[in-house]
Parts: C-alpha cells; structure tokens; sequence
C-alpha cells in the first residue's frame, strides 16, 4: 500500500545533506522573498495577466531570458565547485567525495547545455526574428507559450533533486551505458535527468516548428529568403537542425527509460544489449546540438558587425551558404566523438574528413566578418567587443578542434581535460560570448534604454582574461594526459599548479559576472539619461524600424521590403517616415493578436506531475498527470477564439499619443 | 515566393492560417518520421541479438499480420472517403464514414495487442531480449500513435457533431487524416521490414 501510494519515494528522500538543505533553502527562500514582494506591492495580478499567461512572444522572450540568466548562475556555481575541487584534489584532498562530485559535473553541463545556452537563444529568437521579418507573432503563438512552460517544467526537475531525493544523476551529462543502467545507477538522480530532458527537450521541438513555420510563411511582404537578416537565417539554420535531431534525442533517452523501468535491453550488457548504440544515437543528436547552439550566435555576431562597421555584410549569400553548409555537415560528423570505439581506421577517416571540413564553411564567415569591418566606420560599442572576443577565441577553439578531428592525435587527446577546453572554448567563446552580444545589442530594443558602456567594457575584458586564465591550463593538463572528470590525481604528476591557475581564472570570470550584474543594475538606476529611440545604432534591420520599446502591436502598419537591409534601405529612400513616424491619414489596418492563456501553464503543470511522478514510480500520480495533460489539450482543441483584434483607429490613437508625450 | 510578395495584408484570413497549420503539422510529421528512423535503426542493429531465443521466424505469424495489415490499409480508405465527404459538406456521411475508420482502427489495435499477449505468455516479453526489446518497442510505439490518433478521431467527431462542419472543425480534419495516412505509411514500412524480411531473412 506505502509503495502504491508514494512509489519508490521514502523520508530519506528529504533533504539532509550540507547541499540538499542549501539548495532547498534556496528554493524555498527565493520563493517566499518572490511572493513576498509580490503580495506586498499587490503585483500577482500583473504577473498573471501581463506575463505568465502571454502568448506575446515579446513577453515570452523577456522570460526565458530570465529562467535562463537564473539557471546560469545555479550553473557557474556548479563551475567553481568543480574547479575548487581540482584545485585541492592533488593526493586524497578535496572537499567533495567522488559521488558528489559527478553529479556536480553531471549537473553542471546539462544546466549549461538545455538550460542556459537553448533559453537564452529561444529567448532572442522570440524577441528578435519576429521582428526582423515585419510579423507580429510566431505562427503558433499557444505553442510557443507551451514550449517555454515545458522549458520552464524541465527546470524545475532538474533542480528539483535538492529537495526530494538528494541525488542528481552521475553519469556525465550525456548519461552513457551502461553506467546510466539501472544496475549501476538505481538512484532517482538518473530518472530526474531522464525527465527534465525529455520534457524540456519537447519544448524544443515545438520551438523548432513553430519558428520553421513563422520564418516560411510570415515575413512581410516584399521579402524573399535573400533578404533577411542573417540572425534570421542562422535562427532557420539551427531550427532546421533543432527538429531534424530533437526526435533522436527523444528516442534516445525514451529507450533508455524502457531499460531502466521495465528492465528491457536496448542498452544494457547481457540479453543482447549494445551501449555502444545508444552513444551512436546521443551523439546523432549531440553533435548537431551544439552547432544548434553556435550558429545562432554567428548570425547575431553577423548583425552586429555589420551594424556598427555602417556597412552591409561582406559576402552575404556566402554567409547564407556558409550557415546551411555548417547545419548540413553538423549531422554527419557524429562519430569523431568516438573515434576510439574501434570502428576501424577506414571509419574514422571519413569523420575524420567531413569533421575538418567544417572548418572550411566557418572559416568564410569569419573572414566575410573581418571583410566587413575592412574600410568600415567602426565604433566600439561593448557588442564589438565581444565579437572581437569571439573571434580570437573561437578561431582559437576550432584550430584545437581540427586537431582532435584527426583519429589518431584523437586516440591520444581523447576524454582529456583537451577536450574538455576544446568545447568550453567554442560554447563559451562561441555561443556565450554571441548571447552576451545579442542581449547588450538589443537591450535597447527591448526596454528602451541601453546597457551601462563602462560596466560593460569592464565586464567584458574580466571574462576574456578568466576565460583564456581558467582554459589555457586546460589545454596543457590535457595533452599531459589529465583525464577529464577527474575528483583526485597523484600529487607527482605536477598537475595541481595548472588547476590553481584555472581556479583564478574562474574568480576572474566571476568578477566578469558581478561586473555584469552591476552593469544591469546601473543601467535601469540611470534609465532616464540613457533613453534611446527606436534607432540607437543606426540599424539596417526591421526590427530597428519600430519603437523602442517595442508596443504590443509590434508594428504601426507593415512595413514593406524592397531588398537586404530593409530598413536601412526605408532610411536611404526617405521612406521610413512611412514606416515609423506618424503619417496624418496614414493607413492603419486592424491587427489580429493571440489571446492570452493559462493552457499552457496547466498543460505544463501536468507534464511535469507526470514527470515527477514517474521518476519515483508514483503510478497513480503519473496517470493524473497524464489524463490531466491530455485533457487540456482537448479542451483547447475546442476553443475557436484564441484571437483578438485591434482595430487601426486604435492604432493612430495611441501613435498620436506616444507622438505627443 | 510569389504568393508572399503578392499577399496584400488584408486578405489573410483562413486560407492563411490553414496553410501555416498545414505546414507546421508537415514538419511535426516528418519529426515523427525521425522518430520512427531512429527506432528502425535500433531494430536493425538488434534484430540478430536474441540472446540464444526465438528469433523472428519462430515468433511471427505471417497471416496474422496480413489480416492486421489490411484491416489498417481498410482504416485508410475509409478516412479518405470520411474526408471527401467532409469536403462535399456532408456531416452525416463524414461521421458514418469516421466512426467506420475508429472502429477499424480499435480492430487493428486489438489485433496487435492478442499478438503481444500471445508472445509474452509464451515467454517471449520485451525483456527476453534485445530484439524482443526493440521489437516491441518499435511496433508498439506505432500502436501508441494509433491509440492517440483514435482519441483525437473522437474528439473531432464530438466536434463534428456540435459545431458542424466548420472551417474550423474542417481545419481540423484535414490534420487528422495526414496522421492517420501516415501510420498506415510508417505500418508499411513495419510490415516488411520486421515482419516480411524477419522471416524472409
């Protein structure tokens, strides 16, 4: 009857480690300082109406940003505890046993990977690619508010350990077998991975579709697939890889599931099961992953080179070429990720080749990117200085990656802390640096004014520093053999002094952070003085050609495209008057808008009952959780009316006013 | 691309968004479609590991997966005359022929659950071996898209039955019977490559 009722769940379940309690107590503290502020300036309400429930993907944006700038931290933190770690684990110190250190490493990298990197990037493509196509929402707004709510459950799972069960998963973050077998790893910490992913990334594949979809059939009129800003390329570049590979990804984890609960044998040692397959499956997925990552940040980097060089991109069809060679070449380059699983040279060396040709695609835009600066008006806003960060640390990067592209230097360099720098070079360097470029670039966008130069430029050099500081010695452990994931090595392999230098480096990157967070704060402190219109840059891009911030209707009337550079061409042709500016008379149509809804957080709320349940064997919560899903999406199958509309005079009326005020 | 640079924006209306829905249930189908790859590929490299069990000769019953087959393709007739009717505006029709493709579809289901008893009575359950595992994993993933695919089939015929046949309800409609054919295409693929070549092979 207990075990019907409460499944596998039992009081050790609760919190009573040093970093369960913490991290309880920081759930449980940030909540109630949440809902403390909420309730005392009355502003449930607004959050419930304004943005919770908002199918705007303005709104939407703004709140993966958010998850994913909170998750960051939950993420960084996990960094400086492994690095701590390292730094004092030379003979048997160290402060973490070796269990707890694999989950942090296991933890560390899927928080950065779904979490962090993905929301961040949902979170401009929300913001951003509606707007660089002149639409005024996604195709299917519902979708996009359930694909955020399931980010959002996803989460909430993967953190959800610290309260009950204590563990999180062990296995590295891509939670290979037959390690990740119930067998070896029977704890609830490898269920909680398996449905925080597998929620989170349904999320995704919405997100994909619906972006597809948005990007195909709703750009404005006059708009062909040649004219559109390259973030909205390289945005349909990675959405394209997104449901090509997410599906892998769901199988994946879904067979391993079916080992674990009904004890099948897809994965496991005996009864004919092949581990090797599932790191076949994963990295299928995997690999193609992190370009999804990437190739969003070089469309950002593309707009803000272009932007503040005051010249249109070098190369611009190449540079559209170059995106969808990366999205094509990324899904057949999979097994250089094992090339010592022993598949035989002839093998190796065709992934080997095609890894090495990524380099080819990649290596145009960065010199289409230094074209465009060439004989440019260049101003050194911070977004510049963080392209130039990426572009000395990611050419760095992906040197190192050609090098591990080839077998045989790769059975050498393979599951070394080489690696380890390797990748952090290209996802911090890359994607992170591109996020951080995104975001100071169209801060104004979104809120009105600009992001504090000073704290930015500051923020900018510590992270460059603690990033090459903390990689660098990586880089050296690595070729002198240091395994990645280690907890403790032999004092007489010299190791200790590098880990050091890395540990600084860390600090020097989370100086970097604080820096950023001041920058924030200063720049909302002094919003007044940095208030901007709606075109701080001198931009060449649609989304530059409405107000900032930008109102609910996106757009006064719908602009119309005669070429590349939309807006720049409305200014050069004096017709941007038209498009912004209030015309006496000026054709407003009425605007059809989604309604908001709270289906998606109830629809969400289910999925993730259902997880949780599932990941302590709770049946009958897992049913409730199921039925309940499948019941709000029939009732929403129902509802006819999920639009509203604002007609033209209502328009003119609150242009009139934003003109006057 | 024509079509875009032409479009006034006031005539969007249904059309439009009929065709956005269209195109992104496309897309959801050919994500499916990966899926089902996946789980093919899976099949494939397992298919010989039976652990020293009974391999697919010895398992399959050849004329019971026939008769499976074509009570399926039959589902897929029946839901194309469904939706010629649906375009004819007749609701009588649509729904007779609707409930004729739910009752085919739950026929289909049940035949694929006796299979699966009969198998794991025998001793030969998922957890026999990988083959197995894959198996029926494979071909039951399938039957879990059927089972979604008859719940939606009742919901649009509640829908059909209380709003009519709308653009909406149409819109709808014409979703559901791209799934439907879908399965049946995705069930082709399963019956020759784990039922007919299992034994061929």
């Amino acid at each position: 009857m207990e075990h019907f009722l409460l499944g596998n769940l039992t009081w050790d379940a609760l919190p009573h480690q040093w970093f369960t309690i913490g991290g309880t107590s920081a759930l449980i503290l940030g909540g109630a300082v949440t809902a403390f502020l909420l309730t005392r300036y009355k502003l449930w309400g607004w959050l419930w109406r304004d943005w919770l429930t908002s199918t705007d993907p303005k709104k939407i944006g703004i709140m993966y940003i958010v998850v994913a700038a909170v998750m960051f931290f939950r993420g960084g933190l996990d960094a400086i505890m492994i690095w701590l770690q390292q730094a004092m684990a030379s003979g048997s110190g160290g402060y973490l046993d070796a269990s707890h250190f694999q989950q942090i490493f296991t933890a560390h990298g899927d928080i950065m990977v779904f979490f962090v990197t993905m929301g961040f990037f949902f979170g401009l493509m929300n913001l951003i690619v509606p707007l660089q196509i002149g639409a005024r929402d996604l195709a299917f707004p519902f979708l996009n508010s359930l694909g955020f709510w399931l980010y959002v459950a996803g989460a909430i799972l993967i953190n959800m350990f610290f309260a009950v069960g204590g563990q999180f998963a062990a296995a590295g973050w891509l939670s290979l077998p037959p390690l990740s077998e119930a067998v070896y790893s029977p704890g609830a910490g490898m269920d909680y991975w398996i449905w925080s992913l597998q929620i989170s990334g349904l999320g995704s594949l919405l997100g994909g579709i619906n972006f597809l979809v948005t990007i195909f059939k709703m750009r404005a009129p006059g708009m062909k697939l040649f004219d559109m800003p390259l973030f909205t390329w390289t945005s349909l570049s990675s959405m394209v890889l997104v449901v090509s590979v997410f599906p892998i990804l769901t199988v994946t984890i879904f067979l391993l599931w079916l080992d674990r609960f009904f004890g099948m044998h897809f994965f496991t040692t005996d009864f004919g099961g092949n581990p090797m397959m599932y790191v076949n499956l994963i990295w299928m997925w995997g690999h193609p992953e992190v370009y999804i990552l990437v190739i969003p940040a070089f469309g950002i980097f593309s707009e803000v080179v272009s932007t503040f060089s005051h010249k249109r991109t070098f190369g611009y069809v190449s540079m559209v070429m170059a995106s969808l060679g990366v999205m094509v070449i990324a899904c057949l380059v999979w097994l250089h990720h094992f090339f010592t699983m022993g598949a035989g040279a002839d093998v190796n060396i065709v992934f080997g080749i095609s890894t090495m040709l990524i380099a080819i695609p990649v290596g145009v835009q960065v010199f289409n990117w230094i074209a465009t600066m060439w004989h440019g008006r260049i101003e050194f806003k911070t977004p510049m200085y963080w392209f130039l960060g990426f572009i000395s640390t990611f050419t760095f990067g992906g040197m190192a990656g050609v090098l591990l592209a080839d077998p045989a230097a790769d059975y050498q360099l393979h599951n070394t802390l080489f690696l380890v720098a390797h990748f952090h070079t290209m996802i911090v360097g890359g994607a992170l640096f591109g996020i951080f470029a995104g975001i100071t670039y169209w801060f104004p966008k979104i809120t009105g004014f600009t992001l504090d130069e000073k704290w930015g430029r500051r923020a900018f050099w510590l992270w460059l520093i603690g990033f090459f500081a903390s990689f660098t010695p990586l880089y050296i452990l690595g070729a002198m053999g240091a395994n990645r994931r280690i907890d403790h090595y032999d004092a007489a392999t010299g190791y200790q002094p590098f880990f050091i230098m890395a540990l600084a480096g860390v600090c020097i990157i989370a100086l970097g952070v604080v820096a950023q967070v001041i920058q924030v704060y200063v720049s909302i402190r002094d919003r007044k003085q940095n208030m901007v219109g709606g075109d701080p840059w001198n931009g060449r891009t649609l989304e530059w050609a409405t107000h900032s911030p930008v109102p609910f209707y996106s757009f006064a009337s719908t602009p119309v495209v005669r070429g590349r550079d939309a807006f720049w061409e409305m200014k050069q042709s004096g017709r941007h008057n038209s498009q912004t500016d209030l015309v006496p008379g000026g054709n407003y149509e009425d605007v059809e808008l989604s309604k908001n809804t709270g289906m998606a957080i109830y629809l969400s709320a289910f999925v993730f009952l259902f997880g949780f349940a599932m990941v302590w064997h709770i049946l009958w919560l897992a049913a409730i959780g199921l039925i309940g899903a499948i019941a709000c999406v029939i009732m929403r199958s129902f509802d006819e009316h999920t639009e509203y509309t604002v007609s033209g005079s209502e328009i003119m009326k609150m242009e009139l006013s934003r003109k006057l005020s | 691309m024509n079509e875009t640079l032409t479009a006034t924006h006031e005539a969007r209306p249904m059309n439009e968004e009929n065709g956005k829905t269209i195109f992104g249930f496309w897309i959801y189908l050919m994500t499916d479609l990966i899926m089902f790859a996946a789980l093919f590929a899976t099949y494939a490299v397992l298919h010989d590991n039976t652990f020293g069990g009974p391999g697919p000769e010895q398992l399959f019953d050849l004329n019971g997966v026939l008769f499976e087959t074509l009570v399926l393709l039959t589902s897929s007739f029946t839901c194309g005359l469904a939706m010629l009717a649906a375009r004819n505006g007749n609701k009588n029709q649509t729904m007779g022929w609707f409930i004729a493709t739910f009752v085919l579809g739950t026929g289909f289901l049940a035949l694929e659950a006796a299979e699966f008893v009969r198998l794991i009575a025998s001793g030969s359950g998922p957890q026999a071996s990988a083959f197995l595992s894959a198996f029926f994993t494979l071909v039951g993933t399938h039957g879990l898209h059927i089972m979604v695919g008859l719940l939606w089939m009742f919901v649009s015929l509640v829908q059909i039955k209380r709003k009519g046949l709308t653009p909406f309800v149409n819109s709808k409609l014409s979703r559901l019977a791209l799934f439907w054919h879908f399965l049946d295409l995705v069930w082709i693929f399963i019956f020759t490559i784990v039922y007919l070549m299992g034994i061929a092979i």
